[in-house]
């Protein structure tokens, strides 16, 4: 796997936040755009189709269990 | 906007049409449509000494300009048919590219920023200058037998041959053929005749397309808007052509009513805030949705399909004509080696293996230029925003913006290669077509390497770099030797050293290479090159 997923930051917290409070005072369409271009901006920086990927694989991971989740419910 | 035909020609009655039904005329090779890919093929197989009946079922080119954009190898191809010069003489030539965003400049570029080529990166041609100049090739080829208003209503395969029936003014009459290659365009008759498959993806977005007469003083270059002042929200394209006639693309709404949007009088007005004036004519205006697909196998049978029949692109990137020259140029020496006797058939089978490859990787390009131009979905359409305002910023947007990635020939993956053994760090790699430089003074002779390849009679040549172990060559290849007379350069672009050899295919492709040739490792690459294991 070439994708890192243990904890890289010295202070994970601090980088939370600051994605958290890059989106203060946006409106919902304004934040999905802020999003856009910072995943263009953080995956030319990673520059490694593989690891993009495999972190493309992981997000929508989320997809797939939230759907899941959701038909368990229902049934 | 009387839309003239450029060429008239005329039907005329062949002796085979008088021979009796039951013993009809038999030819090596018959060659359907006479369009840009079928004239070039008909060519290459005559000039390698091929006699070819040539058919296409209209008599007359024309019918507005088409593909306008000729690539760098196609008209290195025509340079080997004898028509390239008259192609470049009466072409736009360009290498620079702009892409707009709103009113401004994001970037440019330029797709040949290297000197030391004989043909530029693009030239722009109407396709009816081009099929002419091909038509006057033809009729200098004593071997073309190029027969209008005959159209192919009929195809049966044999064992050993092809039936076909064509319909004349004067009535039909059958036709044996050993191979036939079908370059009937598009909407190709003979791919519905031989039953195949033509599935790919259809796009909704409509474009519309004006050629329109003016003298205007843009630089000839390639203008391509995202979301123009003179057409929000939408993509347009300008780009020029000779006799003073500009292209103009323009992206139009998916529900647009194309008769409505096709009306001079709704066209002129969106083109005159695109220009800043309206004094330009009309010469063609027509309206389009196209579709990416292609041909599962591109050999049925005795039945080869090339060009549009074949394959279909949006028109985004110059992909459409340039590739179908380029199965052209693949299939011609191949066919004519089997036609020779010289080669198994199996070697026909590389061209579906090396040309679907090439319709995919096309397909692959146009689709992706055609979703950014006109994005699936709202976070498509996000996505796309982000890359045009960071492009403004940062180098790597301008890198992600695509306005259209221009056609470049592709590189084989293919049993005719010999695979590398020693280190290489540049030159084209087994596959790929072979990059022009420029050649030292040879009195009389070539200038650049493209033309000691037309010279040395475009077959299985020996690039052969000077001040190595002395190798013979296998009997009956070319060489073209290389010395340090002929300039860096050259040596440069093969990642040469003293002793370095490139065995050429006579398409112009690399078919293996080495440090130190030896004559056993020239025969077997040669040997595999040419199909024969």
């Amino acid at each position: 796997m070439a994708l890192s997923t243990s904890s890289n930051f010295a202070k994970p917290d601090d980088a939370f936040r600051a994605v958290v409070e890059a989106h203060r005072g946006l409106s919902d369409e304004q934040s999905a755009d802020l999003d856009a271009a910072l995943v263009l901006i953080l995956a030319n920086h990673i520059g490694d189709l593989e690891v993009l990927r495999e972190a493309i694989e992981l997000a929508r991971r989320r997809m797939v269990d939230a759907s899941q989740q959701q038909q368990q419910q229902q049934q | 906007m009387a839309q003239q035909s450029k060429t008239q020609f005329g039907y005329r009655r062949h002796p085979d049409q008088d021979r009796a039904v039951t013993d009809p005329a038999g030819h090596p090779v018959v060659v359907v449509g006479a369009g840009p890919v079928g004239l070039s093929l008909a060519i290459d197989l005559a000039q390698r000494g091929q006699p070819v009946v040539l058919l296409d079922d209209a008599d007359r080119i024309g019918e507005g300009s088409r593909a306008i954009c000729f690539s760098k190898r196609a008209l290195e191809y025509w340079d080997r048919l004898g028509a390239g010069q008259r192609m470049v003489d009466k072409g736009v030539v360009w290498s620079v590219g702009k892409i707009f965003h709103g009113a401004s400049q994001l970037y440019q570029f330029n797709l040949l920023p290297e000197q030391g080529h004989k043909r530029p990166a693009f030239i722009n041609l109407q396709q009816f200058h081009a099929e002419a100049y091909l038509v006057d090739r033809v009729r200098e080829l004593p071997a073309i037998d190029l027969r209008w208003r005959n159209k192919v209503i009929g195809l049966q395969q044999r064992n050993d041959h092809v039936v076909l029936t064509i319909e004349t003014p004067d009535g039909p009459y059958p036709m044996h053929a050993h191979y036939v290659v079908a370059c009937d365009g598009a909407r190709s008759s003979l791919r519905q005749m031989a039953g195949a498959e033509f599935a790919g993806q259809v796009f909704e977005d409509q474009f519309l397309i004006a050629d329109v007469r003016m003298t205007a003083e843009f630089p000839t270059e390639r203008w391509f808007w995202f979301d123009p002042p003179f057409h929000a929200g939408r993509s347009a394209l300008l780009h020029k052509q000779p006799d003073d006639i500009w292209r103009i693309d323009l992206q139009l709404d998916p529900d647009a009513d194309p008769a409505v949007e096709k009306r001079p009088e709704n066209v002129r007005p969106r083109i005159a805030r695109m220009l800043g004036h309206d004094k330009f004519d009309f010469e063609w205006i027509s309206l389009y949705k196209f579709q990416c697909r292609r041909m599962d196998k591109f050999i049925h049978g005795r039945v080869m399909f090339a060009g549009d029949a074949a394959h279909q692109v949006s028109p985004f990137g110059a992909r459409g004509a340039n590739s179908g020259l380029e199965d052209a140029e693949n299939l011609a020496w191949k066919l004519d080696r089997v036609l020779h006797g010289s080669s198994p058939e199996a070697l026909l089978d590389t061209y579906h293996v090396e040309r679907s490859a090439a319709a995919d990787e096309n397909i692959r390009e146009s689709t992706r230029s055609t979703d950014f131009m006109a994005p699936g979905s709202r976070q498509e359409a996000r996505l796309r925003k982000a890359v045009l305002s960071l492009a403004r910023e940062t180098e790597f947007g301008k890198r992600m913006v695509n306005g259209g990635r221009l056609s470049v020939p592709s590189t084989y993956d293919t049993p005719l290669s010999t695979a590398d053994t020693e280190a290489w760090r540049g030159g084209p790699v087994p596959g790929a077509s072979i990059p022009d430089a420029p050649l030292g003074a040879r009195p009389g002779g070539p200038t650049f390497l493209t033309e000691a390849f037309i010279q040395t009679g475009t077959r299985f040549t020996l690039l052969a770099f000077a001040n190595g172990a002395a190798v013979d060559p296998p009997d009956g290849i070319g060489v073209i030797h290389i010395g340090v007379n002929d300039g860096d350069l050259v040596w440069t672009r093969y990642d040469a050293e003293p002793g370095t050899a490139y065995l050429l295919r006579p398409d112009g492709y690399v078919a293996a290479r080495f440090r130190h040739p030896t004559r056993a490792a020239l025969d077997t690459a040669l040997a595999r090159a040419a199909g024969i294991n």
